[in-house]
């Protein structure tokens, strides 16, 4: 007997959306103890289909038909008081954010009694004792300390382990779990995983557990859901969807994962060092450490050196919070390093300042990682492409040539030229950033998280667009990313940064298969779909 | 633009506003034209009321003056002062606050510092002194109210530029080369203009009450008729003819209120992901 069934279940997008349903005909069912992975890209609609089982669709979003059947009771158009007994109590949610959804101003513990107090279980002195037992029971380390603290002090893992804390409080027969790992590092993403697997299978609790990453498919899901568009393209248990996709689409996105096995050959012997670094340090100061409380320093960046070879694509790989994206910028000088020297053809950019700065900069540009926060939205595409041509003195109509050239090489149309960053998808702006980043001729590009707020698809164009570019060109990159799959498809060479400081240098494959230390062991460990990638290769 | 309108059209109090505001400023172009004659002439027996002689419809004041003809004269007064002295404020407030918040540290310091030293200032009474100094005429009447009102346009530009310059866009800019004037007026001021937009609209409506009550004061300029100078004139009279204090009074009201709903309706259109009626 399924627990939650939910048939023909249509869901309208108001007028002037850019499709009349944000789902249309969505048929499944949840049996108790069971984990369902509902995977698509952004879009298709499948935190639409969560939400709508928690009755929490967006203002002028509605369900216009079907059912949804929970435990024998129909709860789609269920008044709003009937349910708010239900949320929380008989099926509960976590999110992406931890963050966001904690209250900044509460305590822990504060914020895990509150749900009791709503439903009107337990007595105060109970609520305490259970937001314990709990948090003890989500393995936070020093529950008795954690249940006092306030969310800023706690890591993004213990976060979302007080959020499932919460979640779990009222003992719900449905957990969904809308991308809760999405925002967390590899290691932590790896824990998380394994706690909901240890509850489902203590509880027997269904979860419905909404995702984007089919490696983490393959180590959690017990059945799988395949939608694209707002339309379930497939459903069947996690072998058989995984292993002998039926659907091209799904077929698609399997093909497009970044493998580890699958890393950049390069057997060129390696050229002239095109940039060095050498002794990079950077630390960061906040507050005054007068009065008004400590002064926190943090060394975000601690004597880090390499060299880029020309032509050569190194990766830089590590945690959030291990300095990678301060060493990026340090080079490029958009943060100022304390010490260290970046020699490029033999000159340190360091020490210098105004024209000099300027002209060594204009060899060295970057890509950024949000493509939305990156383009400025008021700015037309030929704007963004030619001004920094324009600033270096090239006259207006070459400039605008260019831009026209560079759109055609990042396989952009020409009309694309007149229109607002807004009008694109995040895909086609990414390439447009790539676009501005090239306009200059330069022969380095240090590409921070680039691919990572794209869907596995576009991540799979970006990416062969990058490599193509980099032979036709001629081009040394530096290629930041927290996601070791990625760094492996594009790099020649991996540097491992833990904490401000390098712990392993080495080629691809020696890295990612046979790493010198422990840490990188463990990195490498956590990468879900592992045993996935494995049985996907015998299968080919 | 289209989107723009459409979202200001969903606030009524807004479209309302808009009409009101409209009436005003055709008031104010016409007023030459309908009255050609100078408000402060008299025309008929002092203490008129209203609707009682055919060409004078809202009555004559305390010296037989056309009431009628001194609001429509006052509209053309008070939006001159208000837009006027907004600009003059915008053009104090908008460098200053652009370039606390671009290049922080010292700069920051130094212009923070100067921003709250006239904040600290009742801004009324700068005002009031700073007419006392000068001779009252417009120009200085403009000059005082765009003095006492531009520290919170500063500060207001200076937190939005300091959450855009940390933004990517910017920073891909710097790489390609382009100067901080440049980055500054082509990449961060316009993605500030919502913000102030909004609360230029709303600074328009307080210059044109600081303009009457300094009118009322009796520090305005004495050779125009403003709506403030109308108020004050009557006020002795308030019990006997009370409708002298009433009618530029009820003027005020509604252009300060039109301005203060536009101003609203501009902020949810501009604003979108802000707006309060989004529950």
């Amino acid at each position: 007997m399924s627990l939650l069934s939910i048939r023909n279940l249509d869901i309208a997008l108001p007028e002037g959306a850019d499709r009349p349903f944000a789902a249309k005909d969505i048929n499944f069912d949840l049996a108790p103890g069971e984990i369902l992975c509902i995977v698509g890209e952004s879009g298709s609609g499948k935190s639409m289909s969560a939400n709508a089982v928690m009755g929490l669709l967006p203002q002028g979003v509605k369900a216009t038909g079907g059912t949804i059947t929970f435990d024998g009771q129909e709860i789609l158009n269920l008044p709003e008081r009937q349910m708010m007994t239900l949320r929380g109590k008989r099926f509960s949610m976590i999110f992406q954010e931890p963050l966001s959804a904690l209250n900044p101003l509460m305590r822990v513990g504060a914020q895990i009694a509150e749900v009791f107090e709503a439903h009107g279980a337990l007595g105060p002195s109970q609520r305490h004792a259970r937001a314990l037992e709990l948090l003890d029971e989500v393995g936070i380390p020093d529950p008795e300390a954690a249940i006092r603290a306030y969310p800023f002090q706690l890591s993004g893992g213990q976060r979302q382990r007080v959020m499932i804390a919460m979640a779990l409080a009222l003992e719900p027969d449905i957990l969904i779990a809308d991308e809760p790992t999405t925002a967390l590092d590899v290691t932590t993403q790896a824990q998380i995983l394994k706690l909901i697997e240890n509850l489902r299978g203590s509880r027997g609790m269904g979860v419905i557990f909404i995702t984007h990453d089919f490696g983490v498919v393959a180590d959690i899901a017990d059945r799988v859901i395949v939608m694209q568009k707002g339309e379930i393209v497939e459903t069947g248990t996690a072998d058989a969807v995984l292993l002998h996709p039926e659907h091209p689409y799904t077929r698609a996105l399997i093909d497009a994962i970044p493998r580890l096995t699958r890393y950049a050959h390069s057997d060129d012997p390696l050229g002239t060092p095109i940039m060095r670094v050498e002794g990079l340090s950077k630390t960061f100061t906040t507050g005054s450490g007068s009065f008004f409380g400590k002064q926190r320093v943090v060394k975000a960046v601690q004597g880090v050196s390499f060299d880029l070879f020309s032509g050569e694509t190194i990766g830089i790989v590590g945690e959030s919070g291990s300095g990678k994206s301060t060493v990026g910028r340090c080079l490029v000088r958009l943060v100022e390093p304390d010490k260290g020297r970046v020699l490029i053809d033999g000159a340190d950019i360091a020490p210098m300042s105004g024209t000099e700065l300027r002209e060594t900069r204009r060899k060295m540009q970057m890509i950024f990682q949000d493509p939305f926060s990156s383009l400025n939205p008021r700015a037309r595409v030929s704007r963004i492409l030619t001004e920094g041509l324009i600033a270096y003195d090239t006259p207006r109509t070459q400039a605008m040539d260019k831009a026209r050239k560079l759109l055609d090489l990042v396989g952009l149309d020409a009309s694309a030229m007149e229109r607002f960053p807004h009008e694109f998808s995040g895909g086609q702006r990414q390439r447009i950033g790539i676009a501005r980043a090239l306009a200059l001729d330069p022969s380095i590009i240090i590409a921070d998280e680039a691919v990572s707020a794209l869907d596995v698809s576009i991540q799979a164009q970006v990416l062969d667009l990058l490599a193509d570019l980099k032979t036709r060109l001629n081009l040394s990159m530096l290629f930041i990313t927290h996601d070791l799959r990625v760094a492996a498809r594009i790099c020649d060479r991996i540097i491992v940064m833990q904490k401000g400081r390098i712990v392993e240098v080495g080629p691809t494959a020696k890295v990612l298969h046979d790493p010198d230390t422990a840490y990188t062991q463990s990195l490498l460990d956590a990468i879900p779909g592992q045993d996935y990638e494995r049985a996907l290769m015998q299968v080919e | 633009m289209k989107e723009f309108w459409k979202r200001f059209r969903y606030n009524r109090g807004a479209v309302i506003g808009l009409v009101i505001l409209a009436l005003v400023i055709a008031t104010a172009i016409a007023a030459p034209f309908l009255f050609p004659q100078s408000p402060w002439k008299m025309v008929q027996r002092p203490f008129l009321p209203p609707f009682t002689d055919d060409t004078l419809w809202l009555g004559t004041d305390a010296l037989g003056r056309d009431v009628l003809s001194g609001l429509a004269h006052g509209a053309y007064v008070s939006l001159l002062v208000g837009l006027v002295s907004t600009i003059v404020a915008l053009a104090i407030g908008v460098p200053v606050g652009a370039l606390a918040g671009y290049f922080v540290g010292r700069t920051d310091d130094i212009l923070m510092r100067l921003t709250e030293f006239f904040q600290t200032i009742p801004s009324f009474a700068l005002a009031i002194v700073l007419l006392a100094i000068f001779q009252p005429s417009l120009t200085y009447v403009i000059i005082a109210i765009a003095v006492v009102s531009w520290p919170p346009v500063a500060r207001l530009v200076r937190g939005e530029v300091l959450s855009l310059r940390t933004r990517e866009f910017v920073e891909a800019a710097t790489l390609s080369g382009l100067g901080n004037d440049q980055i500054i007026l082509r990449h961060v001021l316009p993605n500030a203009l919502p913000a102030i937009v909004v609360l230029a609209s709303l600074m328009v409506a307080q210059a044109i009450l600081l303009e009457s009550s300094l009118s009322f004061l009796g520090l305005g300029d004495p050779n125009i008729m403003s709506w403030g100078y109308m108020i004050g004139a009557a006020r002795t009279v308030i019990r006997t003819a009370w409708w002298l204090s009433f009618l530029p009074g009820m003027a005020i009201l509604l252009t300060v209120l039109a301005l203060n709903l536009i101003g609203e309706g501009l902020n949810d259109a501009l604003n979108p992901r802000l707006t309060r009626k989004s529950e």
